[in-house]
């Protein structure tokens, strides 16, 4: 491979892994920007959305990669599934809030996120112990189709992920700018109080940013399936771990931040694993986690500090 | 020394609004608001003074079901309201203006204007009283597109009276309304707070700026570490020696 052809190769993989990370990051962002919580079991949420995807692909006669589907059939099937998994992980996210976390709003100290990470153990364990530890075969309908550039390749999952995170990311964008919800999380976000003083009821603020989060999260969980063809009960933990950095090095609580951050993320791993060595992957992101809390602690995008007039 | 104003003064105002019937709220162990009991009647402007920690917020907090009273009741209309979530007292018709404003900082003023609006549904209805709220404050107007955050102190103050009055509310609570204004743009909120009330907003007003408020207020309650000790028609209490001395900042000639 020419230099040229490698370093394409590497930005179409770190694009894929970055609207991944993206779609992830999201959820943390917007669960800290409400209410300024970081909600470790997202980590695993999005684990439980990619079982729940192949689950439901595999009732639907959909086993391993031997039933491949074109044109339309293909994209109906992929729609359908996703939807119903992103509203499987949104009630999995939603109940989480409700039954495992209202209850500590507003304690102080760290009670609320050490619950985050028991609810994350619970739902790791889940998977193990029904499942079994092994690495799952994905199920994935979709052909192999290539375009090739030079020796750089461009396969159709990529552009299916592509699609998907984008069509996505843009829904949220709308739905946060444009509807009257959205303008309760922007107001709830900026000012909890001043929120419930014109109105607005938090409690559903909340448990809806929950779903939207985990919502996404299963998104990506499917996505992480058909990108790679397998699954296990343990890709919430690395997955997981780089999407928190992505959201913190875009800025915590900042919606595009979780995105660029999504995206560079994805690139540097794939850059950096390419150029430097894929063992120094996670040492590069976790030292950039670290140079970001010390030195911009806002992340790129992300704000001073919150004013308050 | 509880010194009350004479009965006669009671009996003569409009039936209640909203009432304070031996209300007792608490932060914790702090025993915030003692045994209080307000009354605005339908149509007053009705101010409440006090120096700090006297229990004025936490009043406000009361009225709006940010803070629960531990005892004693809230009545709204009628109708007791102590149980109802904040939402649901802002949708009967209470809209507050907080302390130091509390817009959203990372919103346009007009995007603040229309959160005021939150529970409402009836769009046509919105779009009139933007233009009720334009009338009223010319300014707003200009600003329309800018960050609430970044207007200067008046501004946020009209924008944030604007806010309220996107509620149509029926009771409109204030909460310093003049803190940290220039004395001309006090003036000018004043001459406000007056505009709307004839417009059949009834006002509840905690203010240290005891002159101002109670030449535009019908009564006046005063506040002390929790307990009111002292009530009565704003003529009265202007005329009163120790809202004089404490307040009003006149001493007493020897």
């Amino acid at each position: 491979m020419e230099s040229w052809e490698i370093l394409l190769q590497q930005v179409i993989n770190g694009l894929s892994l970055g609207a991944m990370y993206a779609l992830l990051a999201l959820g943390f962002t917007m669960v800290y920007g409400i209410i300024e919580l970081i909600n470790f079991a997202h980590f695993n949420i999005f684990m439980v959305g990619s079982f729940i995807a192949m689950w439901l692909m595999q009732l639907m006669g959909f086993t391993g990669q031997t039933h491949i589907l074109y044109g339309l059939p293909l994209v109906g099937l992929l729609v359908l599934v996703l939807c119903a998994t992103m509203l499987s992980t949104g009630a999995l996210g939603a109940l989480i809030e409700r039954y495992g976390l209202r209850a500590l709003r507003g304690v102080s100290g760290t009670a609320p996120m050490i619950t985050t990470i028991g609810l994350s153990y619970i739902l790791f364990n889940v998977i193990l112990l029904t499942t079994g530890a092994d690495t799952k075969n994905y199920s994935n309908p979709m052909p192999n189709i290539r375009w090739e550039f030079g020796d750089a390749v461009l396969r159709l999952r990529e552009v299916m992920l592509w699609g998907v995170s984008v069509v996505l990311m843009i829904a949220l964008h709308y739905f946060v700018r444009r509807t009257k919800m959205g303008k309760a999380m922007q107001a709830t976000a900026q000012d909890q109080e001043a929120a419930r003083m014109v109105g607005v009821d938090v409690d559903r603020v909340v448990i809806i940013t929950f779903f939207i989060g985990s919502a996404l999260a299963g998104a990506a969980g499917l996505i992480f399936g058909l990108y790679y063809n397998y699954t296990s009960f343990i890709i919430g933990y690395t997955a997981g771990l780089r999407a928190f950095t992505a959201a913190v090095l875009g800025g915590i609580g900042n919606i595009p931040g979780a995105m660029l951050g999504g995206v560079l993320i994805g690139l540097i791993e794939s850059l950096g694993g390419q150029y430097l060595a894929v063992r120094w992957t996670d040492v590069i992101i976790f030292s950039i986690l670290v140079l970001v809390l010390v030195f911009r602690p806002t992340g790129l995008l992300g704000r001073a500090a919150p004013t308050k007039s | 020394m509880p010194i009350s104003d004479a009965p006669q003064t009671q009996s003569q105002r409009r039936p209640p609004l909203l009432e304070f019937n031996d209300v007792n709220t608490y932060y914790g162990e702090l025993h915030v608001l003692k045994s209080v009991n307000y009354r605005v009647g339908d149509g007053e402007i009705v101010c409440l003074l006090g120096g700090n920690a006297s229990g004025k917020s936490t009043t406000m907090k009361t009225i709006l079901g940010i803070v629960r009273p531990k005892s004693g009741k809230v009545t709204y209309a009628g109708q007791p309201i102590d149980r109802l979530p904040t939402a649901e007292r802002v949708k009967r018709g209470i809209a507050p203006v907080p302390e130091a404003r509390r817009l959203f900082p990372r919103m346009t003023v007009l995007e603040n204007l229309e959160m005021g609006a939150f529970t409402r549904s009836d769009t046509t209805e919105i779009e009139s009283d933007k233009e009720r709220v334009f009338g009223l404050f010319p300014r707003i107007k200009e600003r329309l597109t800018q960050l609430a955050g970044t207007l200067s102190g008046g501004e946020q103050q009209m924008v944030a009276m604007g806010r309220a009055l996107m509620a149509r509310p029926k009771l409109l609570c204030m909460d310093e309304p003049s803190m940290g204004l220039s004395p001309a743009f006090v003036e000018q909120v004043f001459d406000i707070i007056q505009a709307i009330n004839k417009q059949g907003t009834s006002i509840f007003m905690v203010e240290q700026n005891a002159n101002m408020a109670l030449s535009i207020a019908d009564y006046g309650y005063v506040l002390q570490t929790g307990e009111v000790v002292l009530h009565g028609s704003a003529q009265s209490l202007r005329d009163n020696e120790m809202v004089q001395q404490a307040y009003l900042g006149e001493m007493k000639a020897q």
